[in-house]
Formats: C-alpha cells, structure tokens, sequence
C-alpha cells in the first residue's frame, strides 16, 4: 500500500466518526441497518453471540452473502477475516469491498502472525485491548482501531476496560521525559516511532471506535464520552427484541453523546436488550479478546 | 462566523481548516446554533445518517429556513448529496441546489482517489482534490454554476446561496474553498491569507480530538 492509498483508507474511516457500524447477517437486515442511519454495516454469516453459542471454527462469512448485502446498500461494508488469515483477506480485497476487520471474533489462523496490511490496498480495521496493542496493529498497516470488548456478552465491560486502558497510557506517555519513552515502550510492546507519534497527537494517530458488548443507547453514549470516534453493535442490535427502533436509538445517543436529555429520550421504548453475559461466568479459553498478539 | 454541522462525520476537519485560515468557526447540533451564522458546512459523512439526525431533530426546515434569510451553505460530499434537488433512486433531503446527484457513484474503497484539477474561479493555483467513496452530479438546473466538470460528471457547483463538493478540500492542504467559501458569506473580505499551511499533516485533524488528559 503506498502512503496516499493509506492516507485515503485512514480517511473513509475519519468520515465514519460519531457513527455507529451494526453487524448484520442478510440483506433485510443490511437494510433495516441503513435506514435507522448506520455509517456502515458490517456482513457476517453469525453475529458474535450466536458463535459463542454455537462453537466449532468461525471463519470469513460466505462471499455470496457478503457480495448480496454489498448490493443491497450504499453504506460501506466491512467484512471480517480471521487473524493472521491473509487469503481470507486477499478474498475480500478482490470482492471490492470497503473495510475488512482481522477479526478475534473469528478463530484465529495464525497464532503468532497478524495480516501484513500493508501488503493489501484495502483497508483494515484492528481490536486492541490496549495501546501497545493497538500501535502494533497500526504499524502492520491497520487504518482504524476498535477496542475488543467482549464480543457477543451484551456487556460493556470489557469495551469499557479496554478504552480506559489506552487513555491511561496515552496519558502517561504525554506526561513522561522523553529518556523514560524507551524503557516504557518496551515494557508495552510499543513501536518507538509509534509512541513518538501518540505523544505528538495526544491520542492515536487513526479513528478509534467502541466495540464488543455495545447493547444500549447509554452503552455508545458512555465509549464515546470515554474519548471513542464512533462506535460497534454486533448482536446488541438484531438480537434485540425491536432492531429498528434500537438502531435508531443507538445512532440517536451517539450523536447526541453529551446530551443526557436526548440520550434519555433515545432510551425510552425499546423494548428488551439482548440477554447479558457475566463475563466471569465465561470460561477462560471462551473469552475473544485475548485472541490476537 | 460560520458553523460546521456537527452530527456526524468529518467535523473537525472542516474546524481546523476555518481555524488557520483564522475564520471563526462553531459546531452546530442544534437548530439554536444557526443563530447568527454567515455560513454553515455541512461535512461528509454518511447521507442516510446525517438526514435522519436532521429530521428527528428539526434542523432539517431550521437550515431551509437559514437559506432563505441568506446564510450561506456548503455541502462536501455527503452534504453535497443532503443538499441537491434530486438523488438517484432516492428522494432528496433539503433540495436546495437544482442538481441530480448519484451517491457512492464510483465504486468501493479501492475506487477512492486523490487528483488535482484547476478551479479558475475558486483559486488561481491548482487544487488538489480527495474522492472518498464520492458521489456525482450528474447533471445542474438552469441558475446553477458548474465550476469542475471532470469525465462523465460534475464536481462542484454553486448557485448564490449554496457550494457543493462531492470530493473534501477538508483533507488536503489546500484552503482554496475554504476561502472561496467565507469570501461567498462576505468574510475575509479583501485579505489573501495563506492558501496552504506548512504545519498541516493529515493527522492534524487529531488536535481536536485529542484524548482528555484533565
């Protein structure tokens, strides 16, 4: 990828900013997702609650179903990839389509490798759960960042957690002597440049959004409060008991995420969330977010 | 002062390049926030999310109603499609520039695109340009300027009151249509300020949205 096709990738994903991106699995849900006024839709065969349930091997959605959903709206569509799986993503890329997410949701395929994105014209977007792991996915070439999350729990704790985690140590990179960088650096497995650039800016050079556990308008209020661009709802939508009327909500409090008045409004009516998941409830080997190195 | 459309999109891009061209700028996410304004810009962004965000908050008939006192409005890229008249094979939002527009007209991602074209009327230097995802005008009423026709579509067109870009002068460092823009809403009048900023980076979009350290 040459530096302008990734400044352009970097850019589609500024344009996403104060959006939400809602995973859907056909066509009418792609739909109903782009009415209620998604930035984008992200395709899959299973949202992340479904394979937790399901179990077995999740990997890159069927491309017929992808290639149907991508017909059916103007909205950009993402589509994920396993970890590590590059021909997943050499797939995606050949599709044509807008954004491929190296997903942990997914099983993984390398478990020392993530995607050479830079080798890709298409861009990526990476989950972290913390800075250094949100700067190495960016120095393999991600253009925009997600926190983890626990994906499919319909708890935002993890996300919670994890936004926390980077703005503690942006904070403590800005406010350190340059002599201390390295030692800081290395101990979280931060690139150098990277950590040079985070203390020029005062936060991550690419847009960073909420995901993984999302399921109520107060949810995308609270991550974008915590400092995200824009936020992710994988099942906290179609696995609601009224899709429409919660992605309206949610778009609603997303923009309107410092306003307890308008979010209290976008509240009102919508009927059940998703079952929630305790996360210790969860056993360990069960848990996405620690996929991805 | 002009205010920048602050429910979704590229907002802060458009805020930073009013800030060195050193034009007072204002976030607007509510219908009071158009009190006052000279201009408003409507950002790129996401069409079906800016125009549902407009309607259920009325600030959809609260900018038609600030056209017809006189402010001027500019739309890039999804503004652009929230402004025209027509949509291909969807019904048009604010209708305020007599102009068809077809979204997202050129592809996926990997159709986006930088060029550079020349806009004798916006600046005497060439442009540079973005194209993200972009729609195309595909055809102006009569009354309505074409300033870039490029290919097989328009690029920007303006009439008195209203400028559309379907590409992002917000992400290049370039303050040609920004000028031209505040020139249009009677500010900087007379000045020449600086057309590029040896500071701007792509990045330099962050310094307003840097992470909370208070």
């Amino acid at each position: 990828m040459d530096t302008k096709r990734y400044e352009l990738n970097v850019q589609l994903a500024q344009m996403l900013k104060g959006g939400v991106i809602m995973d859907v699995t056909n066509v009418e849900q792609a739909k109903i997702a782009e009415d209620a006024g998604a930035v984008a839709v992200m395709a899959l065969e299973r949202v992340p609650s479904d394979i937790r349930t399901q179990g077995g091997v999740a990997r890159m959605s069927d491309p017929t179903m992808i290639a149907e959903i991508k017909r059916a709206v103007s909205v950009p569509v993402m589509a994920k990839a396993r970890i590590g799986h590059f021909v997943e993503a050499q797939v995606l890329e050949a599709m044509n389509i807008d954004y491929i997410d190296e997903s942990e949701v997914l099983t993984p395929a390398d478990e020392e490798c993530h995607i050479d994105k830079t080798k890709f014209s298409i861009p990526f977007v990476c989950g972290a759960r913390n800075l250094g792991e949100a700067l190495r996915r960016i120095a393999e070439g991600a253009a925009m960042i997600r926190t983890k999350g626990e994906a499919g729990t319909g708890n935002v704790v993890e996300a919670v957690r994890h936004m926390r985690t980077m703005n503690r140590e942006i904070r403590q990179l800005l406010s350190m002597p340059l002599e201390e960088v390295t030692g800081y650096a290395k101990v979280n497995g931060i690139p150098y440049e990277q950590a040079l650039k985070v203390r020029k800016l005062g936060r991550l050079p690419v847009v960073n959004f909420a995901a993984g556990g999302l399921a109520t308008p107060a949810d995308a209020a609270l991550m974008m409060q915590l400092g995200c661009d824009g936020v992710f709802v994988g099942s906290g939508i179609f696995k609601s008991s009224d899709p429409a009327r919660r992605a309206r909500a949610i778009v609603k409090a997303t923009a309107y995420f410092r306003d307890p008045l308008k979010i209290l409004e976008a509240s009102m009516d919508l009927g059940e969330a998703m079952p929630g998941l305790e996360i210790s409830a969860i056993p360990e080997n069960q848990l996405l977010a620690g996929r991805g190195w | 002062m002009i205010g920048v459309l602050d429910l979704q999109g590229d907002v802060v891009e458009h805020l930073d390049h009013l800030e060195r061209l050193g034009v007072v700028a204002r976030r607007v996410k509510d219908p009071s926030h158009l009190h006052n304004l000279k201009g408003l810009i409507i950002p790129g962004g996401e069409s079906t999310c800016l125009s549902r965000l407009l309607r259920i908050f009325e600030i959809d008939t609260a900018i038609m109603e600030a056209c017809k006192r006189g402010v001027k409005i500019w739309g890039t890229c999804a503004g652009a499609i929230l402004l025209a008249t027509q949509i291909v094979g969807e019904k048009a939002y604010l209708g305020l520039i007599d102009m068809e527009i077809e979204r997202n007209s050129f592809g996926s991602q990997l159709d986006s695109f930088a060029a550079v074209a020349s806009i004798p009327k916006v600046s005497s230097e060439p442009v540079p340009l973005t194209f993200i995802r972009a729609p195309k005008i595909r055809s102006v009423g009569p009354g309505v300027e074409i300033l870039l026709r490029m290919d097989d579509y328009i690029a920007a067109a303006e009439t008195e009151g209203i400028l559309a870009t379907v590409f992002h002068p917000e992400l290049t460092n370039n303050f040609a249509f920004h000028r031209y823009f505040s020139r249009k809403c009677g500010l900087l009048a007379g000045e020449s300020p600086l057309l590029a900023d040896p500071t701007w980076k792509p990045t330099s979009w962050t310094r307003l949205a840097r992470i909370s350290t208070g």
